[in-house]
């Protein structure tokens, strides 16, 4: 499965880059899964990630949660509570 | 037929009193009162405020806020816009605009506006003082509780 993702504030920071194209096999299926992946891949993706709490979603640029399915092609933002207004 | 509300995200300053006037010449005797908010960048002398956002998401994300403030509120017309980029202090960040037939709408669907778009437009705060240092802006419990107040 394909999936775009973007990055932004501190998170994008602890990864190191705004966004990326990623392929994954069909154990992935949710948003946790995708955080599993990277997560087992390199150890910016376990800074990034090391409190899930602190982490927010948007599939398709609508807010989800850990538990959201996937689509090919979705685009995923990760990404820490908004700070705006 | 469903009220305006325009939204804007842009880097460039707004006019707020240019804005606050166009609600209240396009109200054609059908709004009894309009509320306005323009929040400012706080700090000290020299130091700046680096807005980022979700190019894609941000526009969608306050329309679909602002459509929840004219429905819960029944608000007339309504201006938000909010800036991203790099802002010095004192400069204005985010304004909001609604009118209504009624005052306590208008507070209402101000105050409301607000208090969603801190917790639900995808925005993030840098803080850059005159030094240099920058660090994330951290989000408030507050505004979580002042934003839930609302459900």
């Amino acid at each position: 499965m394909r999936i775009e993702l973007h990055y932004f504030a501190s998170t994008r920071d602890a990864i190191g880059r705004e966004s990326e194209q990623r392929e994954f096999g069909p154990e992935v299926r949710t948003v946790a899964d995708v955080i599993a992946a990277l997560e087992g891949e390199d150890a910016a993706y376990r800074e990034a990630f090391a409190d899930p709490s602190r982490l927010r979603f948007a599939l398709d640029h609508v807010f989800v949660g850990l538990d959201a399915e996937l689509a090919d092609d979705s685009e995923l933002g990760i990404f820490p509570p908004v700070t705006g207004g | 037929m469903p009220p305006t509300i325009a939204c804007r995200v842009q880097e460039r300053p707004f006019d707020s009193a240019a804005e606050l006037e166009l609600l209240e010449t396009n109200s054609d005797g059908e709004a009894g009162a309009v509320v306005s908010f323009t929040g400012l960048v706080r700090g000290q002398p020299g130091s700046k405020l680096e807005l980022q956002h979700y190019p894609g998401m941000t526009q969608r994300q306050m329309e679909s806020i602002a459509g929840e403030a004219a429905r819960r509120f029944e608000l007339i017309a309504g201006t938000v816009i909010h800036r991203h980029g790099i802002l010095q202090a004192g400069a204005p960040i985010v304004f909001v605009g609604v009118s209504s037939r009624h005052r306590a709408a208008a507070f209402d669907g101000a105050r409301f506006l607000m208090d969603w778009l801190k917790t639900r437009a995808p925005f993030w705060k840098r803080e850059i003082a005159a030094d240099g240092t920058a660090h994330w802006v951290e989000a408030r419990t507050s505004d979580d509780e002042a934003a839930a107040s609302w459900d």
